[in-house]
């Protein structure tokens, strides 16, 4: 599962550019993660600039 | 607003206000949908743009410049500098007001325009997309359009419903992080690269100065090198290093695509520009020009489709092909060149920058940089030659 620190999160959507099955819905100052389309791959929480994201197998 | 307009272009950036302006200017009526409250903010960018590529798109405006950059400086990890030598004039742009005066240049030509209107899914119809679902203030809207350009930058999502395969690899992708550091000093009319493991592994870090005391401060690394440590981790010990003093302005995140090109870029009442489309230059990650161009290109190509009454895929590949024309050959081989390049080791660095140093002034150029780099590196000489034997 992952979660988003929504006070380090800057919306810049580099998390959404990697998603393999479209699970992150940015808008301008939320970030939604969709965990029933989330697969735990990971690669938002590597690729976030701010280490925003947290994630947790 | 109309229930129905020729083209809806998702995302007010400079891909997006370049291809409504020239879309609008072609004869089409234009609806364009930002997202966030105003055009123009935030700004995630180094904002460095060349002068010759740029004028070919649109006049850059004095007002449009912060600052006039006369000279280019790369840094090796052990410190020595290179005083790139090149012909070339670059900007330091200030792309609040340039984002925004190419919003107000296509409104000029009629194209609408809302902030606040966040586009969450397309409208599809026998197996064309025809039009986009957003919300606005509140309210659920769906406004038809027989083409739709998704300029939405790289968080773009347009193009994932429309079926075409956007998102990235780690490694086709720079994280970066920058902050906009006042009260330090610099030479105003010198870009600085600075290379190597300690600072920016698998990527580069600049110093683009906006005038005399500041300066954007970014890195981006690839995304295969953020996994122990992130951006925000490096660049937060290169700044307590080299500006102690320094106060910061503004501190952004954001993304690049340093990416082949991609197989489809056009759908059946679909296209993709500027960052959605990957079209940033992979070695440089710099999107401005390469994107803008090719949204004219999409501008142009999507008002002759609509005159001719054809606008499925086939129809708008011509965009595709004018522009992989345009940039395609380019794109591809810095591509090639952006992994061996940045697998670089910081001694193939440091000898590379010793050698070019000792050579005289005029040969410190990208050329001979590049060559005496391929020497240190052998891996190198085999991709070179691969790429332009092929040609
Ligand atoms: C740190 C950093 C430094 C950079 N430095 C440089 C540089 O020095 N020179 C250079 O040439 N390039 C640079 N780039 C790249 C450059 O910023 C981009 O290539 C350029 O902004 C791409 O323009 P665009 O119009 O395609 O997308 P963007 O400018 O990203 O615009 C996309 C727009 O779409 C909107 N949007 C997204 N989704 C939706 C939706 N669902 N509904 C409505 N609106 C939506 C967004 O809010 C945004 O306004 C840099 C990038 C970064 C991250």
């Amino acid at each position: 599962m992952v979660q988003v620190k929504q006070d380090v999160c800057d919306f810049c959507g580099t998390c959404v550019s990697v998603c393999p099955v479209d699970a992150i819905e940015l808008l301008e100052a939320v970030l939604i993660i969709d965990q029933e389309k989330c697969i735990d791959c990971m690669k938002c929480v590597i690729v976030c600039p701010l280490r925003a994201l947290e994630g947790t197998k | 607003m109309k229930e129905m307009y020729d083209i809806i272009v998702v995302g007010a950036g400079p891909a997006g206000s370049t291809a409504a302006r020239v879309a609008a200017e072609n004869g089409a009526s234009v609806l364009m949908l930002e997202k966030d409250r105003e055009v123009g903010i935030p700004v995630r960018c180094a904002e460095a743009v060349g002068e010759i590529g740029m004028n070919r798109i649109v006049k850059l405006r004095p007002e449009w410049i912060a600052n006039r950059i006369e000279g280019v400086r790369i840094i090796a990890p052990d410190g020595t500098r290179i005083n790139v030598q090149h012909d070339e004039i670059g900007f330091v742009l200030d792309r609040k007001k340039f984002d925004s005066d190419l919003a107000r240049m296509a409104a000029e030509k009629g194209v609408e325009l809302l902030t606040k209107a966040y586009v969450f899914d397309l409208i599809k119809e026998k197996g064309f997309v025809s039009g986009v679902k957003f919300r606005y203030l509140g309210e659920e809207l769906s406004v038809r359009a027989k083409i739709v350009i998704g300029a939405d930058g790289v968080e773009s999502r347009v193009g994932r419903w429309a079926g075409l395969k956007t998102h990235l690899n780690l490694q086709d992708i720079e994280t970066c992080v920058q902050m906009t550091i006042t009260n330090i000093p610099l030479e105003k009319n010198y870009c600085d690269f600075y290379f190597g493991s300690d600072v920016a592994p698998g990527g580069y870090l600049w110093v683009f100065p906006k005038n005399e005391n500041t300066a954007n401060v970014g890195l981006g690394l690839s995304g295969v090198e953020a996994k122990d440590k992130s951006p925000i981790e490096y660049l937060k010990k290169f700044v307590e290093k080299h500006f102690p003093e320094g106060a910061v302005l503004t501190t952004v995140a954001g993304g690049v695509p340093c990416a082949p090109l991609m197989e489809k870029m056009v759908g059946n009442g679909i296209m993709l520009v500027g960052d959605a489309a990957h079209q940033a230059f992979p070695i440089t990650g710099g999107g401005i020009y390469t994107g803008m161009l090719a949204a004219k290109i999409a501008g142009e190509v999507a008002a002759e489709a609509l005159k001719s009454g054809d606008w499925s895929e086939e129809a708008l590949a011509r965009y595709q092909k004018l522009w992989e024309k345009e940039g395609g050959k380019d794109h591809m081989r810095a591509y090639r060149l952006k992994d061996p390049l940045f697998k670089l080791t910081d001694e193939d660095l440091n000898k590379t920058a010793a050698a070019v140093v000792k050579k005289p002034k005029a040969k410190h150029t990208i050329v001979t940089i590049f060559k005496t780099a391929l020497f240190k590196q052998p891996k190198l000489i085999a991709v070179v030659l691969k790429l332009f034997l092929r040609q």
